[in-house]
């Protein structure tokens, strides 16, 4: 087989593009495990209500989508923090798993709701958008600027959560209770508080993902079972809870499917990262950088 | 005649040296036990001579086959039945499903009868009448008190019959009339046969029980031999009281 | 007490096998078909989920892989409709079970919760498949099962009675887990799986015995239910509200007991297939199911049968107790009895 190299560099810019994508989505995902021990499974749900509100405030108050995320990244902490009170809080023994059952039924019942209001029609942000529209050239192959752009406001909002991490009093707070939750408390951090901040951070920054998602393909209300389904394993792959590895691991598994995608086929892409993910799995079952099993007893 | 034999252990967890080269001897028969100030590695010990983790380095030894690098199933297998500091039972199973775990024979055909069938059921139920908790065999293990707990988790040992049985702590926590109760346990199954290793913080309590003492003091062994030896020791003295 | 219980279990099956033939009409016994296999599906994942604790979201895709294999099975070797295809059910059930070996080994290596999100993904790559491998499943297009020859109401009642053997057949296999000794080793790994290793129980063979053996069941399922619907298409074999369906089913009908899940899923299918004919509501199942699904997590986790059982027994007691407040000394708590108990030998 005859491969093209301007066709494989290209894809792997493109994969390190998405990757960034990805890593925005997949952040806020480890972080509410790293927090919480909770695993939002309607993270990839809440993307596409995000990408939804985006394609809605574009439709009816001609907003460019970039501007729009003023409006849904702000609606979609407060409905994140609504989530972690209703649903996630209540929850008390065996937290983790019990999280997934009920994110679970969160995302089937965005998807409904989606389905009720925009119909189960495949729609695509900034249609008119020349950044949609046009592409450059980058090594051999032209990328739609959209990507580059994505990839920016990736690159901008995950350092702004880097310096909320590490710059804040919230940061600090934040990382006392993923490094051990009953001693933060006993220092008098609102481990409660954190937990919804957090949960609302973590949904924003889906809004964010959503919308640079819903510019670069086309989406239903249906297409959060294959997005959840990535996250997921972007974030086992890159070690539960651990931020640093979800970016990793996000850009690492964009470039393996796109160059699997040039050289086979998109369908293939896909496949192949799970099967290299159930590869690690076997020799590594705690993911890239994730911590050993917590020693027994 | 030396019935477990640990030579040279070392483990660190990060920068710590939780064991530093320690050595640890029991002998067929007898009542052993392991003391040591807190963080002087006895539970690290323990965990590594029962497969709860891998030594850095060092040896140990059963009946002489080499058992560091076996899983707890194995180590089991073997014969050597361990308690934890903190008691672990199956808080969702009754007491004497419990029991019956401890005293479940291996096989296809062992595990596909009911769980009550063979002779196993009734070895469960001498265990469980031997700590005292027959009246107690149909309760849920999670509502029992925190000294039942030791004594369910005891019986569930026991009912393997275990040549070599590993207790963390057995009179922590409890009252006095109950660690009464447990040592006049250990002594009756040691005249039986049964060898014993405790670790304890309870003083008296290994002094009483225990035919020898080996002594940990950061990760190494300072002392050992018989408990009125022991006691004297300066090298113990210093490291119970020089912290 | 348990001469009652299989006396009324009799009562139950007699009524089952009879119940055909005092309602004929269609409607009732598609109804009646439904429930039956999503019964038996909440049944087999209740082996896993509620006896060993690892709560698989991906299970359906067995489900799928039944149905897919009863198809392929026909095409291949040219299988007509009729009461003949359903011996190839077994096969159908051991062809997912074989799948689900090298799945659970991949998926059971890893932690609890690392393990559902696995299963997830194993859900996802097999519809992925099943869109893709154009050869073997003719992708979106979907395949024709054999259309079996029987008309009008008679059509409902062979399948019927094949989803209430399956039903009978997973329920003794659950329910004979449950008393014997490998079920009580299950039961000891859903409490703390390293002690259940430390007292010499295999506990891998034991969770990967128990993630194949619900494979076996859904995959007969699968082929059941595919046989029925005539075709089969990617998107409905391996289907995520199915996962959800099993597990909803479970948690409210009692996870972990034998009875539950099957109360459970009789009386949710029965209940959704009797509203989707009579209201014909479409997209509404998503937030239906979800919702309901919700509340009873956040409400009863026990499960909506426990509940109202313990509320019951509580209720009772406390009649008891004002019939009986005449002789206090009868209710000692556990702990003073242990006591007692442990200075007195």
């Amino acid at each position: 087989m005859l491969l093209n190299w301007d066709l494989i560099s290209g894809a792997v810019v493109l994969g390190i593009f998405t990757g960034g994508i990805y890593a925005l989505m997949a952040s806020g995902l480890t972080l509410t495990f790293g927090v919480m021990d909770v695993i939002n499974v309607a993270q990839g749900a809440l993307v596409i209500l995000g990408a939804y509100l985006s394609y809605a405030v574009e439709q009816h108050l001609h907003i460019d989508i970039f501007l729009s995320l003023l409006i849904t990244m702000p609606a979609m902490f407060l409905i994140g923090m609504l989530l972690e009170v209703a649903f996630i809080r209540p929850l008390k023994h065996e937290r983790t798993v019990f999280s997934i059952l009920v994110t679970f039924a969160i995302a089937l019942v965005i998807e409904g709701i989606l389905g009720k209001i925009f119909t189960t029609n495949f729609v695509q942000l900034g249609a008119n958008a020349w950044y949609v529209n046009q592409s450059f050239k980058i090594g051999g192959t032209y990328v739609g600027y959209i990507y580059l752009f994505g990839f920016v406001l990736a690159a901008v909002l995950l350092a702004g959560l880097y310096l909320l991490l590490y710059r804040t009093r919230f940061g600090f707070a934040l990382r006392a209770t993923v490094e051990n939750r009953t001693a933060a408390q006993l220092i008098g951090i609102d481990v409660e508080r954190v937990s919804a901040i957090t949960f609302g951070i973590g949904v924003s920054l889906a809004a964010a993902g959503g919308m640079a998602f819903g510019a670069t393909q086309t989406f239903d209300p249906g297409s959060h079972y294959d997005l959840i389904s990535r996250l997921l394993a972007i974030i086992i792959l890159g070690g539960m809870g651990s931020l640093a590895g979800a970016m990793i691991a996000s850009i690492f598994m964009l470039v393996v499917f796109n160059v699997t995608s040039v050289v086979y086929s998109p369908t293939w892409g896909t496949v192949v990262f799970f099967v290299l993910l159930s590869v690690v799995l076997l020799v590594r079952p705690q993911g890239f950088l994730g911590r050993a099993e917590a020693r027994r007893q | 005649m030396s019935m477990l034999v640990v030579q040279q252990a070392a483990k660190r967890f990060g920068g710590i040296a939780a064991l530093d080269g320690c050595d640890l001897e029991v002998r067929e028969g007898e009542i052993a036990g392991l003391i040591g100030p807190n963080g002087s590695g006895k539970t690290t010990l323990f965990n590594m001579m029962t497969g709860y983790g891998r030594l850095d380095s060092g040896t140990v030894t059963f009946r002489d086959s080499a058992i560091s690098r076996s899983s707890p199933r194995k180590v089991f297998g073997l014969g050597i039945g361990r308690t934890f500091q903190l008691t672990r039972i199956f808080p969702r199973l009754t007491v004497l499903e419990n029991v019956h775990i401890g005293a479940r024979r291996r096989g296809l055909i062992a595990s596909v009868r009911h769980w009550k069938a063979g002779r196993e059921h009734q070895r469960a139920l001498e265990s469980l009448d031997f700590v005292g908790l027959t009246r107690l065999r149909d309760a849920r293990a999670g509502s029992l008190s925190y000294g039942q707990r030791k004594l369910l988790e005891f019986a569930s040992v026991l009912a393997a019959q275990p040549s070599l049985i590993l207790l963390d702590e057995p009179a922590g926590g409890v009252n006095p009339t109950m660690i009464e109760l447990m040592a006049a346990k250990i002594r009756q199954l040691n005249q039986n046969g049964t060898t014993f290793l405790v670790v304890e913080h309870n003083m008296s309590f290994v002094m009483d029980l225990c035919h020898r003492v080996t002594v940990l003091h950061r990760g190494k062994t300072i002392s050992h031999g018989e408990p009125t030896f022991v006691r004297r020791d300066p090298a113990v003295l210093e490291a119970y009281l020089g912290d | 007490m348990t001469a009652i219980k299989l006396a009324l279990l009799g009562l139950l099956l007699a009524v089952a096998i009879v119940f055909p033939h005092l309602f004929g009409n269609a409607t009732v016994t598609l109804v009646a078909f439904f429930a039956l296999l999503y019964a038996t599906m909440a049944s087999a994942w209740n082996i896993l989920a509620g006896y060993t604790g690892y709560y698989s979201l991906g299970h359906a895709a067995f489900f799928g892989i039944g149905g897919y294999a009863m198809a392929i099975l026909c095409q291949d070797y040219t299988i007509q409709g009729g009461y003949g295809a359903f011996y190839l059910l077994p096969v159908c059930g051991l062809i997912a079970a074989a799948f689900a070996v090298p799945l659970g080994i991949i998926t059971l290596r890893t932690r609890r919760h690392v393990f559902v999100v696995l299963t997830i993904a194993m859900l996802f790559i097999g519809q992925l498949l099943a869109f893709n491998l154009l050869g073997l499943t003719s992708g979106s297009n979907g395949m024709i099962l054999p259309l079996p020859p029987w008309i009008g109401a008679a059509y409902n009642i062979p399948f019927y009675y094949t989803a209430l053997a399956l039903l009978v057949l997973t329920m003794s296999t659950s329910f004979w887990i449950r008393r014997s000794r490998f079920g009580l080793s299950l039961m000891a790994i859903r409490d703390d799986e390293d002690r259940a290793a430390g007292l010499g129980i295999n506990t891998w063979l034991h969770k990967l015995i128990a993630f194949v053996v619900p494979a076996f069941f859904l995959g007969m399922v699968g082929a059941t239910y595919f046989y029925f619907q005539g075709q089969i298409e990617p998107q409905f074999a391996f289907n995520p509200l199915d996962d959800l369906a099993m597990a909803l089913m479970s948690f409210s009908g009692g996870l972990g007991t034998v009875l539950g899940p099957v109360l459970g899923g009789l009386l949710i299918e029965g209940a959704q297939q009797y509203f989707a004919l009579t209201s014909g509501v479409g997209g509404n199942y998503l937030i239906l199911y979800g919702a309901l699904f919700l509340a009873v997590i956040l409400l009863m986790p026990r499960g909506i049968i426990p509940t109202i059982a313990a509320i019951w027994s509580s209720y009772r007691e406390k009649r008891n107790d004002q019939q009986a407040s005449a002789s206090p000394g009868e209710a000692s708590n556990s702990e003073a009895l242990g006591v007692a108990e442990g200075t007195s030998r």
